[in-house]
C-alpha cells in the first residue's frame, strides 16, 4: 500500500498541521510517512501545501508529481493541482472557497461541505479537522483512533481540552 | 520529526557539549529545538544565539580548542560568512560539525532547497588546502544518525565534518529512531581523548597552544603535508555511499541528498517500463566514492547526474571516470526542486531511450 | 673574583621577572607597552595561583605571539574574534580563568561586534585592551582609535573627521552595557603607572572568576615605530594627546 496524497489551501487554514496529524496518525499505524511542506513566508497567508505519504513500504521520493488523493482548500489549489491527481485517484474539495468546481471526470470527485460543518460545530478552527475525516473516509488507511493519538502527540498538552471538540469534527467530515 | 529537530534531539542525545548558531531559513528549528529541550539543565550543554555567524563559528573554534564536542548550523549565505572560522578549524586541526541547510543563491537568493554550495563544501571554501569531511543526508533519519557520525569522524581524525543538508531534509518530517542518549564526557576523560586541548596548563605539562600561525614556511609547508597525508588517509578510509539497482544496471543516475531519493522514484518507474536504470548516492561528498563511479563507469553506457545546482557533483563524476561514456546534467535551481518525473524525461531525452 | 654564578643567589634578587615569562626573546620593538604588560599579566595569574587554570586568547596584531612569551594556555584567534572564543571556552569551561588580549584595530574595528556582545552578555572574561592609536603589525596604518590630525600610513596627511570619522573610545561605549561590571584605562609609561596597571589587571581577573560580568581593561600604549618616535618621546606624546581624547582612571566598577 502506498498512498500519496497533496493537501492544499491558503496559510492559516490548517493545511499543515492537518498533514502532520495524518502523518502522525500514520505513524500511530505502524506505515511510513514522509511530511513535505512549502514553507517560507506563504506558511503566514499565501498558499501553502503539505505533501503526505503513507505507505507499508520506505518511501523514496518525498517530492512528487502526481498524486493519489487531493484535498484543496481554495480556488488557487485546485488550478494548480488538479491536473495532478492520478488517474482514477480522488479529489477532496470544499465548495464554500472554490468557484469553478472540478472538472476532471477520471477521477473521484468528493465535495465536503467543511465550513458550513464548522458553523454547525461552533468552532471555526475545527475546520481542518473535519477534511481530515472527510478524507480518512475516503481513504482509510489511518484509524480515527490513529488520527486522535496524533493529534493529542501533535497538540501541546495545554491544548489537550480541545481533543474532544476536534473528535466531534473528524466524526462529523466522516459523515458528510 | 522535522529533519531539524532531529538534529538538535541527535545533538543532545549524543552528548555535544555545545551549540552556537544564528537564525537563518530554513535551519532556524535546530537552534529552537535546542532552546526549547534545555539541554544546559539536563546534559549540561550550553546552547547560545550568536550575535552573527561570525562569532557563532569562533565560538566553535573557541569550544573546539578545548575538547568539547562543538557544532553549529546554518544556511547558504551563514555559511559564506562562517568560511574564515571554518579555515582556521581545519588549520587548527579541531574536531568540529557544522550543519549547512543549503537554500537557493547566489547572494540572499531564496529560502527554498539547493545544493548549490557543494563546491563550497567539497573543495575548501575558506582560504588554503584544506577538506572537511561532508556528509549529505537523504532522510531524517540520516540527519539524526550524523551527527553521531559527523562528531566521530570529527575527533577520529581532528578534522571539521560538514552536514550538507537541504531545505527538503531540514523541513520535512518522517520516522525517526533517535540514538540513545550518552553521558557527555568529563574533564579527565577529554584530557585524555584529547592530550592537545587547551584546558588550562596542569602541573607536569608544558602549555598547549591552538594556533594557525606560522611565519616559518618550511614548517607551513611541513604542516601542510600532515593535513595532506591525513586527507589521502581519510580518502582511503571513509569513502561511504548507497547503491540502487545497479547490479544491471545499463545507465547510471548519480545524486545526492533529497535528490536522490527523487531519483530513486524515477527509476523505479524506469525499471517499470524496463529500462535498466540504477543508482548512486554519495553519502560522502568527499572524500567522493570515485572508485565506485569508475567502476560502474565500466558497466555502463551513460550517466545522468542530476543536482539542485548548475552542474557541481558533475565534475567529481567526470574526473572519476576512466571510460569516454556520455555523461549529462539534469539541474534545476534558484530554489526550484524537480519532480521524478523529470528525472525521468531528462533521462529518456538525453540517452533517447 | 667573584662570579656572576656566586652573585645570582636567591638572598641577592630584588627583582625578577616572573615565572611564567619565559627566556624567548620578545619580538617586540624597544619602547613598546606589551613587554610590560605582559609582564603583569604573568605576575597577576602567578600571584592568583591560576596558571593551572589561566587560559588566554591572543588576537591578530602585534600581540599575535603572545603565546610564545606567557607559558600557560593559550588559543590564537583570527582576527577580532577572541571574545567570541573566549565566550565559549568560559561557557564550557566556568571554572577556568578566560581572558582576551586585544590591540584596538582587533577590538575596536575588525572585533566591535564582537566586543560589544561579549560585554553586553556580560561573559564572565577578562578584556586586556592595548590602544596605541595605530595598526603597528601591519605598519602603522590608522586605527578606529587614531586621533584627529594623527600621520599614519594611510593618513599620511593626518586623520581628517570628514574623511574617516572620529577616534573611537570604545571603553566608553562599554561601560554603558549593563554586563560589564568594571571598565577602566591605564597606562603603563611610568612606574607608579605600572602598578595601577597591574591592580586594575588583579581586579579584572577576580571579578571574571567572582561572576561579576565582563571586564575590560584599556591600557593606553606607545608605538615607538608606528609613531616614529623614541621611547622617550612617545610617552610625551602619549601623555600630551592621547590622554586629552583617553583619559585614565576607572570608567565603570559595580563593586564601588
Amino acid at each position: 500500500m502506498k498512498e500519496e496524497i497533496i493537501i492544499a489551501g491558503f496559510g492559516g487554514q490548517g493545511v499543515l498541521s492537518m498533514g502532520k496529524i495524518l502523518a502522525y496518525a500514520g505513524l500511530m499505524g505502524g506505515l511510513e510517512v514522509t511530511w513535505m511542506p512549502s514553507y517560507g513566508p506563504e506558511q503566514r497567508g499565501g498558499t501553502a501545501n503539505v505533501t503526505v505519504i503513507l505507505s507499508d513500504s520506505p518511501i523514496s521520493s518525498p517530492v512528487l508529481n502526481s498524486y493519489d488523493t487531493a484535498v484543496i482548500l481554495n480556488q488557487q489549489s485546485l488550478d494548480k493541482f488538479q491536473s495532478k491527481v492520478k488517474p482514477g485517484g480522488t479529489l477532496i474539495y470544499d465548495p464554500y472557497s472554490i468557484h469553478h468546481a472540478p472538472s476532471r471526470t477520471d477521477i473521484k470527485v468528493v465535495p465536503v461541505n467543511a465550513m458550513e460543518a464548522t458553523f454547525e460545530l461552533g468552532s471555526s478552527k475545527t475546520y481542518n479537522m473535519v477534511l481530515l475525516g472527510a478524507l480518512i473516509k475516503q481513504r482509510p488507511h489511518v484509524t480515527v483512533d490513529a488520527v486522535m493519538a496524533g493529534l493529542k502527540k501533535a497538540l501541546p498538552e495545554r491544548h489537550h481540552h480541545l481533543l474532544p471538540v476536534n473528535k466531534q469534527a473528524i466524526l462529523k467530515g466522516m459523515e458528510l | 520529526m522535522k529533519g531539524n529537530e532531529a538534529i538538535a534531539h541527535a545533538a543532545v542525545r549524543y552528548g555535544v557539549d555545545g551549540y552556537f548558531g544564528y537564525p537563518i531559513t530554513p535551519q532556524s528549528e535546530i537552534l529552537e529545538t535546542l532552546e526549547e529541550l534545555m539541554p544546559w539543565e539536563t546534559t549540561g550543554m550550553v546552547v547560545l544565539q550568536a550575535e552573527s555567524e561570525v562569532a557563532a563559528i569562533n565560538m566553535v573554534y573557541g569550544g573546539a580548542s578545548t575538547g568539547k564536542a562543538c557544532m553549529t548550523s546554518s544556511s547558504s549565505p551563514g555559511i559564506s560568512l562562517k568560511q574564515e572560522g571554518i579555515s582556521y578549524i581545519a588549520a587548527g586541526e579541531l574536531p568540529a560539525l557544522i550543519v549547512n541547510c543549503m537554500r537557493g543563491g547566489p547572494g540572499l537568493g531564496t529560502i527554498q532547497p539547493s545544493q548549490s554550495d557543494y563546491f563550497q563544501a567539497t573543495k575548501g571554501g575558506g582560504h588554503g588546502d584544506y577538506h572537511m569531511i561532508v556528509l549529505a543526508p537523504a532522510s531524517v533519519q540520516e540527519m539524526a544518525d550524523f551527527v553521531g557520525l559527523g562528531f566521530d569522524l570529527a575527533f577520529k581524525y581532528r578534522n571539521p565534518v560538514m552536514m550538507l543538508a537541504d531545505g527538503i531534509v531540514g523541513q520535512m518530517m518522517e520516522k525517526v529512531v533517535l540514538p540513545p542518549f550518552r553521558p557527555r564526557l568529563t574533564d579527565e576523560e577529554i584530557a585524555q581523548r584529547s592530550p592537545w586541548a587547551v584546558t588550562g596548563r596542569p602541573e607536569g605539562r608544558g602549555p598547549n597552544v591552538l594556533t594557525t600561525l606560522e611565519l616559518d614556511p618550511r614548517l607551513m609547508e611541513k604542516h601542510n603535508i600532515h593535513l595532506q597525508e591525513k586527507y589521502d588517509l581519510i580518502k582511503a578510509e571513509e569513502v561511504r555511499y548507497e547503491e540502487f539497482m545497479t547490479e544491471d544496471c545499463e545507465y547510471l543516475v548519480v545524486a545526492f541528498g533529497c535528490v536522490a531519493r527523487i531519483c530513486m522514484k524515477a527509476v523505479e518507474e524506469a525499471r517499470a517500463q524496463g529500462l535498466k536504470v540504477g543508482l548512486l548516492r554519495p553519502i560522502t561528498l568527499w572524500p567522493f566514492p570515485s572508485a565506485e563511479i569508475c567502476r560502474l563507469g565500466k558497466q555502463v553506457k551513460g550517466m545522468l547526474v542530476a543536482e539542485l545546482n548548475a552542474g557541481q557533483m558533475i565534475e567529481d563524476v567526470l574526473l572519476s571516470l576512466d571510460e569516454r561514456i556520455p555523461v549529462h546534467h539534469f539541474g534545476r535551481f534558484g530554489g526550484i526542486v524537480m519532480d521524478p518525473d523529470e528525472i525521468f524525461v531528462a533521462l529518456k531525452e538525453k540517452f533517447t531511450l | 673574583m667573584t662570579s656572576p654564578k656566586d652573585i645570582r643567589r636567591p638572598e641577592n634578587i630584588v627583582a625578577a621577572k616572573p615565572r611564567l615569562l619565559n627566556d624567548n626573546t620578545m619580538h617586540y620593538c624597544p619602547g613598546c607597552s606589551h613587554g610590560v604588560v605582559h609582564k603583569l599579566v604573568a605576575e597577576v595569574i602567578e600571584e592568583m595561583g591560576a596558571e593551572h587554570i589561566a587560559i588566554g586568547v591572543a588576537p591578530v596584531g602585534c600581540a599575535v605571539m603572545a603565546y610564545n612569551y606567557l607559558d600557560i594556555d593559550w588559543i590564537e584567534a583570527a582576527h577580532g574574534r577572541a571574545p567570541a572564543i573566549a565566550t565559549a571556552v568560559k561557557r564550557l569551561n566556568p571554572s577556568k580563568l578566560v581572558f582576551t588580549y586585544q590591540g584596538d584595530g582587533d577590538l575596536a574595528a575588525i572585533g566591535t561586534a564582537e566586543t560589544i556582545h561579549a560585554a553586553n552578555r556580560g561573559e564572565n572574561i577578562a578584556i586586556i585592551f592595548i590602544n596605541n592609536g595605530i595598526y603597528g603589525m601591519t605598519g602603522g596604518q590608522m586605527a578606529p582609535t587614531t586621533l584627529e590630525g594623527m600621520v599614519t600610513a594611510t593618513t599620511p596627511y593626518g586623520r581628517r573627521v570628514e574623511l574617516n570619522g572620529y577616534p573611537l573610545n570604545i571603553s566608553d561605549l562599554a561601560t554603558r552595557l549593563d554586563g560589564t561590571c568594571y571598565v577602566t584605562r591605564q597606562s603603563v609609561h611610568t612606574a607608579a603607572s605600572v602598578r595601577k596597571a597591574k591592580k586594575a589587571i588583579r581586579k579584572a581577573f577576580e571579578n571574571s572568576m567572582n561572576g561579576l560580568g565582563t571586564s575590560i581593561v584599556e591600557i593606553m600604549s606607545t608605538c615607538v615605530s608606528g609613531w616614529k618616535m623614541t621611547p622617550e618621546k612617545a610617552n610625551e606624546w602619549m601623555e600630551k594627546n592621547m590622554f586629552e581624547k583617553y583619559p585614565l582612571g576607572d570608567l565603570k566598577d559595580v563593586s564601588k
